[in-house]
């Protein structure tokens, strides 16, 4: 079996989910603020896996990855990213202002948040998903790290691995006033689970095309 | 004076080089560095392996990426520069699970079972591991220097290691 991001068709379905996804996380963002959140088209990119860190500042930059597992008719992961400075943006619009004091140190609460936060965008991307799937997808309680860029983005990394050499990333910004914040959604159904998914897309024969 | 040359190791790549060369490899996740090393002609080897093993996978052309294709690969071009096969030792990092699940999924083992995998490789070659950083749920960013063949392990809010 090929690449599956060998096929145009393929990527055009992966990217209007992308689309999608990100529109609504936007939308649920905007409810929890009770603020007034622009979004940025968001850019839907497949990458080399070894190309992906330096699109979020280098390997070694300290990242905050919020990490799912989705369950139900599909099987696989979604993982939301975040770059620091963006991470401490969210948590100072969500708290009303709350700063984490140490300046290398990320605390408990200003975890917490961001786990929230996390899981309501993952939810309402992977509710988009359902919807325009028809298929019954939850995802799992969220479990958070923040560290070197590399070493988080290894995780989606390894599981596209087994199925391709490159990656699919959806690149959302979300803006409110003059705060800016930059998030990164991975998602990775395992093996068999991308044949459920492009057959409830309606894409039934992709292969070797 | 000879300058020290820093060359990198991407994810699912590998490198040699000779003293006073130095291998790095940013960000080691749930990855593991291998670094090979023979002391007599200070050639040294790092591969970053993503995988334990390309014949469970079909999309498997990458040999960097796979613990049994990477460590055959590396040792030939180590071979290259003048390395013997029966003076390498080895000293392996990485392998962290960086995101904690109360149920047991086996993708989420993954860092382990590279762990397992390269030691079963490297004990099959009859490689010794001299020394290991593995484990945890923190990312690791290693120095492997030809010269003496130690290796630097740095970490974001777990310390440096030199082993």
């Amino acid at each position: 079996m090929g690449g599956y991001f060998d096929n145009n068709i393929v990527i055009d379905i992966l990217k209007e989910i992308g689309n999608i996804g990100a529109g609504n996380a936007a939308t649920a963002l905007a409810k929890m603020l009770n603020k007034r959140i622009d979004m940025n088209v968001p850019k839907v990119n497949v990458l080399d896996i070894s190309d992906v860190p330096a699109l979020i500042g280098g390997p070694e930059t300290l990242v905050t990855g919020v990490y799912f597992k989705i369950e139900g008719d599909l099987d696989g992961s979604i993982m939301f990213v975040l770059d620091i400075n963006s991470s401490q943006t969210l948590v100072k619009l969500l708290t009303s202002g709350y700063q984490n004091n140490k300046d290398n140190e990320i605390d408990d609460f200003t975890k917490s948040v961001l786990q929230e936060i996390g899981n309501i965008l993952s939810g309402s991307y992977i509710s988009s998903l359902s919807s325009l799937t028809g298929l019954n997808i939850k995802i799992s309680i969220p479990s958070i790290a923040i560290d070197m860029a590399g070493a988080i983005l290894s995780v989606p990394a390894i599981q596209f691995g087994q199925i391709s050499d490159k990656i699919l990333i959806i690149e959302t910004e979300f803006i409110e006033g003059s705060d800016n914040v930059k998030g990164f959604f991975f998602l990775v159904p395992d093996y068999d689970s991308y044949d459920i998914l492009l057959k409830s897309l309606g894409v039934s024969d992709y292969e070797g095309k | 004076m000879k300058e020290n040359k820093v060359i990198k190791v991407g994810m699912a790549d590998l490198n040699t080089t000779t003293a006073p060369g130095i291998l790095t490899t940013l960000g080691l996740g749930s990855c593991v560095g291998i670094c090979l090393y023979d002391p007599t002609t200070k050639v040294a080897g790092m591969a970053h392996i993503m995988l334990p093993d390309s014949k469970k996978i079909k999309n498997n052309s990458n040999k960097a990426k796979f613990a049994d294709t990477a460590i055959d690969w590396l040792i030939e071009e180590m071979i290259k520069k003048g390395a013997r096969k029966y003076r390498l030792v080895s000293k392996i990092a990485g392998g962290a699970q960086m995101f904690a699940f109360m149920n047991k999924n086996d993708m989420m083992k993954i860092g382990e079972k590279n762990v397992i995998a390269v030691k079963e490789i490297l004990s099959n070659l009859n490689i010794p591991i001299v020394a290991e950083d593995t484990g945890g749920n923190y990312g690791r960013t290693i120095e492997f220097y030809s010269e003496n063949g130690i290796l630097l392990v740095k970490t974001i809010g777990h310390g440096i290691k030199e082993l």
